[in-house]
């Protein structure tokens, strides 16, 4: 089957890839592109550990087709980092062991840093609904909100 | 491996070319939360996607000049939610957009999906159909439109004749004194499919229901329009005689499946429980218009 050339914006940067006309987003981020941050725990949807932003809004790159990337701004776990300093959900999330496994941890990062930018000062309530979309079976979400939650007040305060 | 064709055409003319040209082979693309599930699991093997997102109007929301609203079908249940004054002239609409799935899923679902995908368990359906909504649908032989409530025609299946896609649906203007709710049974609180789906639409003048329609989800093979939960309610000051009529209404409209999530008996009663709460938040809502 004939290739799909795809251009898109990935992290800031401008990338082209190729890929097949039913390759998910996830399939060409952890496939061609070698973006392997996002991971793949459910394939429907129901997990968020292929948590993206597509113009600035969450999705799950598993229900995308990556063709749709074409000429919009995609970005990943990889961008969230700048060089060597870790975004202040990634140190508060080590901080305060909200990880274990840490299949879910990109997907939740990504889900999270998408509510404080929406929401700077979300209450508890409003944290674990914007989080209900993302699973995991190792902590128990607990540390994951409390991490969240003194991220924001941090950054707050900042 | 499946041969499949992605286009994403500017417009609609050129959409409802290639769409009417695939047959029976080709499938819209609107968020793809529904489509990419049935592909992956291997239900659905398109032969050619038409991604309907690049037509303007497919993702556009529009306050009409007599004060309705016109979404396109594409129109993502976080777009819907970010508008300005859509929650507040329909909050029992985007209440039960905003049901659909996580925030995650919600950054593509659309109502225009929601409803064509067929589920008698999606949940904006009752909503729009209490709401009145009219859709509009455009084919090889031009434009129509079409009540909410006709569009579904079982599990799975829609009226939309071949080569039709759904372009956008119209709410009307709302009359002072008017609300609307949307209430789903399921066993959590979150990423679950409706037991039963209630939406209720009112108009109050002086404390009594002048207007009222009622629509119910996954109790029968389609979404429904109550019109005998409306008429028990239309005149009342809903009463407890009047809210007891309008439930037994429900209730009696039901033609549920036993399933794991709900048996005949719980969904048959439950339409009646939930036609009683969703009334009250309507009502309350109105009085505040
Ligand atoms: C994790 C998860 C949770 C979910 N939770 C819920 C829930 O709580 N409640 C609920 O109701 N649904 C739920 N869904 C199902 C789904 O998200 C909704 O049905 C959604 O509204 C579908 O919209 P879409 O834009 O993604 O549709 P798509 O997947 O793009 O389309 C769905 C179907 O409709 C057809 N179609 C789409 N647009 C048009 C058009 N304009 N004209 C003609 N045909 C068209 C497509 O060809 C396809 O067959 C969930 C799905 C997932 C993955
Ligand atoms: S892999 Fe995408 S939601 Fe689970
Ligand atoms: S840390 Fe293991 S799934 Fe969340």
């Amino acid at each position: 089957m004939a290739k799909v050339h795809v251009t898109t914006l990935i992290n800031g940067e401008p990338t082209e890839f190729l890929c097949e006309p039913n390759d998910t987003m996830l399939d060409a981020l952890r496939g061609p592109l070698g973006l392997t941050g996002s991971k793949e725990g459910c394939a429907s949807g129901d997990c968020g550990a292929c948590s993206i932003t597509l113009d600035d809004r969450l999705v799950c790159s598993c229900l995308m087709l990556a063709v749709e990337s074409e000429g919009h701004e995609i970005r990943t776990i990889e961008g969230m980092a700048q060089g060597d300093r870790l975004h202040p959900l990634q140190q508060k999330f080590l901080e305060m062991a909200a990880l274990q496994c840490g299949i879910c941890t990109s997907g939740m990062l990504v889900a999270s840093d998408a509510l404080l930018k929406k929401n700077p000062d979300p209450t508890e309530e409003e944290v674990r609904f914007w989080l209900a979309g993302n699973l995991c079976r190792c902590t128990g979400y607990d540390k994951i909100v409390r991490a969240v939650m003194e991220t924001a007040a941090e950054m707050r305060a900042q | 491996m499946t041969e499949l064709r992605y286009l994403a055409p500017d417009t609609l003319d050129e959409a409802i070319g290639a769409f009417a040209a695939a047959g029976s082979a080709a499938r819209i693309l609107a968020g793809g939360t529904d489509l990419l599930v049935q592909m992956r699991s291997g239900v659905l093997k398109p032969g050619v996607i038409v991604d309907i997102k690049k037509i303007p109007e497919m993702t556009a929301i529009e306050e009409t000049a007599d004060g309705g609203f016109r979404i396109g079908a594409a129109v993502s249940g976080m777009a819907l939610a970010e508008h300005k004054t859509f929650g507040k002239v329909w909050p029992g609409v985007l209440e039960a957009i905003n049901l659909i799935g996580s925030k995650q899923v919600q950054g593509r679902a659309s109502a225009g999906g929601n409803l064509c995908n067929g589920s008698p368990a999606g949940d904006s359906v009752p909503a729009m159909v209490a709401a009145g909504a009219v859709v509009t649908v455009q084919g090889p032989n031009g434009r129509r439109e079409m009540k909410v409530e006709d569009v579904p025609a079982g599990p799975g299946r829609t009226n939309l004749k071949p080569g039709e896609i759904l372009v956008s649906f119209s709410l009307p203007p709302r009359p002072p004194g008017s609300s609307n709710a949307y209430l789903r049974m399921i066993p959590r609180t979150e990423m679950d499919i409706a037991v039963v789906g209630c939406g209720v639409s009112l108009t109050m003048n002086d404390g009594i229901v002048t207007a009222a329609r009622v629509g119910l989800g996954a109790v029968a093979p389609t979404v429904l329009l109550v019109e005998d939960a409306a008429k028990a309610l239309i005149g009342s000051k809903l009463d407890d005689a009047a809210l007891a009529r309008a439930a037994s209404a429900c209730s009696a409209a039901c033609r549920p499946i036993d399933d794991k999530r709900g048996t005949i008996a719980y969904r048959t009663k439950v339409a009646g429980v939930l036609l009683k709460r969703t009334a009250a938040i309507a009502a309350k809502r109105a009085q505040g218009n």
